[in-house]
């Protein structure tokens, strides 16, 4: 038994046996594997060494078209190690005498042999360390391929244990039976804390070295709310925790009462509040906790769960569920924002030296216009499904809004000559979620019909902080005055503009900001589903005049300390058990 | 049955990824056990058809190496793979 703290993330409760994730850019912790499982690993390692083959083959035939045979020929030793039967064998013999996975067995023996390169004198024999690490990659990345095609068909409840988790891995998750999340490394705004407060389950993030520590098969206990994981917990701890579950299942039926009850202050002020999810199959839970609309539908999950590019029917497929699952509540649509992720960065040629200030989100579709297209087109045919709008991300200047509304302009038309119906007064909206739209919002009201907060990436790209490097992690704070001063003056370009502003980034679902949102004149939330009861709760017990005060008290602030403060003690006010 | 000869690397890379790979493509067509002894002051002995193993040789361009292979078609395995040798893999030089 162990207890290990970690940042708490998502609420919750779980109690399951643990599914370990490696990742295989980095060192392959030793597992234990009980005896009953180890053919199961040898039927894995010849499994991902067939699909290595296969790759290899593949990339052999495309090089030498490329590049000619010379080239291609390189493959060919590849080919020979995954075909090694004496290497194979040794790889078989570490999995069994060690009990172990097939992926420690793989990194254990591969290693054996690169050291060796690595010490000779001639320089030939020496650079062939280059092979076999490019080798064990191979076989690992196939290997903890396999896991993820695992964890989209499992068949009893699990919780997930990794370095980190990916948007593509996530994408493809049995949303059924995983319960829970713990990783490595990452932060409260984290894509796996992301993902579970969507799903509504428990996460623990930056828990160190967590995934060397537990073997799959261990019984875990995922503590969101305490930030607490326990491995193979004692009868006593496990007794203790099914009691917590009971009593958070309890606590969540009596917010759950509010679900159905308008976001209206006492003095008959109302707000919209709303859900962001990632897919269409997230839009019946965000209903059931009290979201009147879809303020943010992320249609990225589309990319990353087919690793492809969707074609424009598989784009319509999955906004026609989505379109049927919302029955007419509002629903805001966002264009791509794909490209400073590990996904997209893997698959260029050449990947970027900084992501998040490079060809990325709606730069990329302005490059890909093509693609860009192909996503218009399906959104503007289900338009005609019910009421949606649809949103452009990572706007910067006004030539790129207009380039993006120019395009959206040509689909209509050839939508049009096509004669296929569509609706041409589809809403259109921007993010604003860099300082320079921020800045210049009062422009850019004039030009669209809605704004949304993306309060993560506006942070980031003010603060200049990095939300998922642990060591500046701290840094970003949506309590910055000057993020405060970039949201009170776009709401107010709003305003003037009478145009409706919402924010949809995680600081709308944190009810610390609930009454200075409020306050400031926002008019929608938009936030994972789980946190609507509690911030409808706050709405309903305070009036509109009072969270003007709170606003124009924080805003005379010059630290984000103080407004922290401030706002938790204004909060408690209202809900002494808030925090 | 068993039967032995011993050969010189006498290509100018040595013993090197290709003919590595060629070596084994024909060690493995054959039914016999095949090891290849290398003396000298980094001595080895390897799998002659296991790649990763004959490579880790690092038999360099004069290096003596001795081929021994065990079973039905022993002398037949051992003519033709030290034929390999004695073509230079086909490199020329």
């Amino acid at each position: 038994m162990e207890i290990k703290k970690g940042i708490g993330v998502s609420p919750g409760v779980a109690i399951c046996t643990a599914v370990v994730l490696d990742a295989e850019d980095l060192l392959i912790p030793k597992r234990t594997i009980p005896d009953d499982q180890l053919d199961r690993e040898v039927d894995r390692l010849n499994h991902s060494l067939h699909e290595s083959e296969f790759d290899l083959q593949k990339l052999r035939e495309q090089v030498t078209d490329s590049h000619g045979k010379e080239i291609g020929g390189i493959f060919d030793f590849h080919l020979g190690i995954v075909r090694d039967k004496a290497l194979i064998k040794q790889i078989i013999a570490e999995i069994k005498s060690q009990k172990t996975t097939a992926e420690y067995a793989v990194s254990v023996v591969t290693r054996k042999y690169a050291n060796q390169f690595a010490s000779m004198t001639d320089r030939y024999f020496q650079e062939r360390v280059k092979d076999v690490y490019d080798i064990e990659r191979r076989i690992l990345k196939n290997l903890i391929g396999q896991k993820h095609e695992d964890l989209a068909h499992l068949t009893s409840d699990v919780v997930v244990i990794a370095h980190d988790l990916l948007p593509s891995q996530t994408a493809a998750l049995d949303r059924i039976h995983v319960k829970g999340f713990a990783t490595d490394v990452g932060g409260r705004t984290s894509h796996t804390a992301i993902v579970a407060r969507a799903m509504g389950i428990p996460a623990v993030v930056g828990m160190g070295n967590l995934t060397s520590e537990v073997n799959g098969g261990d019984i875990v206990i995922i503590d969101g709310g305490r930030g607490m994981v326990i491995v193979n917990p004692d009868a006593d701890q496990l007794a203790e925790f099914r009691e917590d579950a009971k009593k958070i299942v309890l606590m969540e039926k009596e917010l759950a009462l509010l679900a159905d009850l308008p976001a209206e202050t006492l003095d008959k002020h109302h707000v919209s509040v709303q859900a962001n999810i990632e897919s269409a199959d997230d839009i019946p839970e965000a209903i059931k906790r009290g979201a009147e609309g879809i303020g943010l539908y992320r249609t990225e999950f589309l990319f990353l769960s087919l690793e492809r590019e969707p074609t424009e029917e598989d784009h319509y497929a999955a906004y026609e569920v989505a379109m049927k699952n919302i029955g007419g509540r509002p629903f805001v649509i966002r264009t791509l924002d794909l490209g400073a992720d590990k996904y997209t960065q893997a698959q260029m040629q050449n990947p970027e030296r900084n992501p998040f200030l490079g060809d990325r989100s709606i730069r990329m579709c302005l490059h890909d216009i093509p693609m860009f297209k192909r996503q218009l087109r399906a959104i503007l045919r289900v338009s005609v499904l019910g009421d949606l709008r649809i949103m452009f991300p990572m706007i910067c200047t006004l030539m790129e809004l207009r380039q993006a509304k120019m395009i959206l302009n040509d689909v209509m038309e050839e939508l049009e000559d096509e004669e296929i119906p569509f609706n041409r007064n589809i809403p259109i909206g921007m993010m604003i979620e860099v300082p320079s739209a921020a800045i210049m919002a009062d422009q850019f009201a004039r030009e669209v019909n809605f704004f949304s907060i993306g309060t993560n990436d506006l942070i980031q790209y003010t603060l200049a902080v990095d939300r998922t490097n642990e060591r500046v992690a701290g840094l970003f704070c949506p309590a910055h005055p000057s993020v405060l001063r970039l949201v009170r003056d776009t709401i107010r370009a709003g305003q003037r503009n009478s145009i409706s502003v919402s924010v949809c980034g995680e600081m709308a679902g944190d009810p610390l900001y609930t009454l200075l949102l409020l306050g400031m004149g926002l008019n929608t939330f938009s936030m994972n589903g789980p946190d609507i009861p509690e911030c409808k709760r706050i709405i309903r017990s305070t009036t509109l005049e009072h969270a003007k005060q709170v606003a124009r008290r924080v805003m005379s602030f010059d630290s984000e300390r103080q407004v922290m403060h401030f706002l938790r003690e204004e909060t408690r006010k209202i809900i002494p058990e808030a925090f | 049955m068993s039967s032995s000869r011993v050969i010189f690397v006498s290509n100018k890379l040595g013993l090197h990824a290709r003919p590595a790979m060629q070596f084994v493509d024909l060690a493995n067509q054959f039914k016999s056990q095949i090891m290849v002894i290398k003396g000298g002051d980094e001595p080895g002995e390897a799998d002659g058809k296991s790649v990763m193993q004959m490579i880790i040789l690092a038999a360099t361009q004069g290096t003596e190496l001795k081929i021994t292979a065990d079973g039905e078609d022993a002398d037949t395995a051992v003519a033709k793979l030290a034929e390999l040798f004695e073509n230079k893999f086909g490199e020329g030089e």
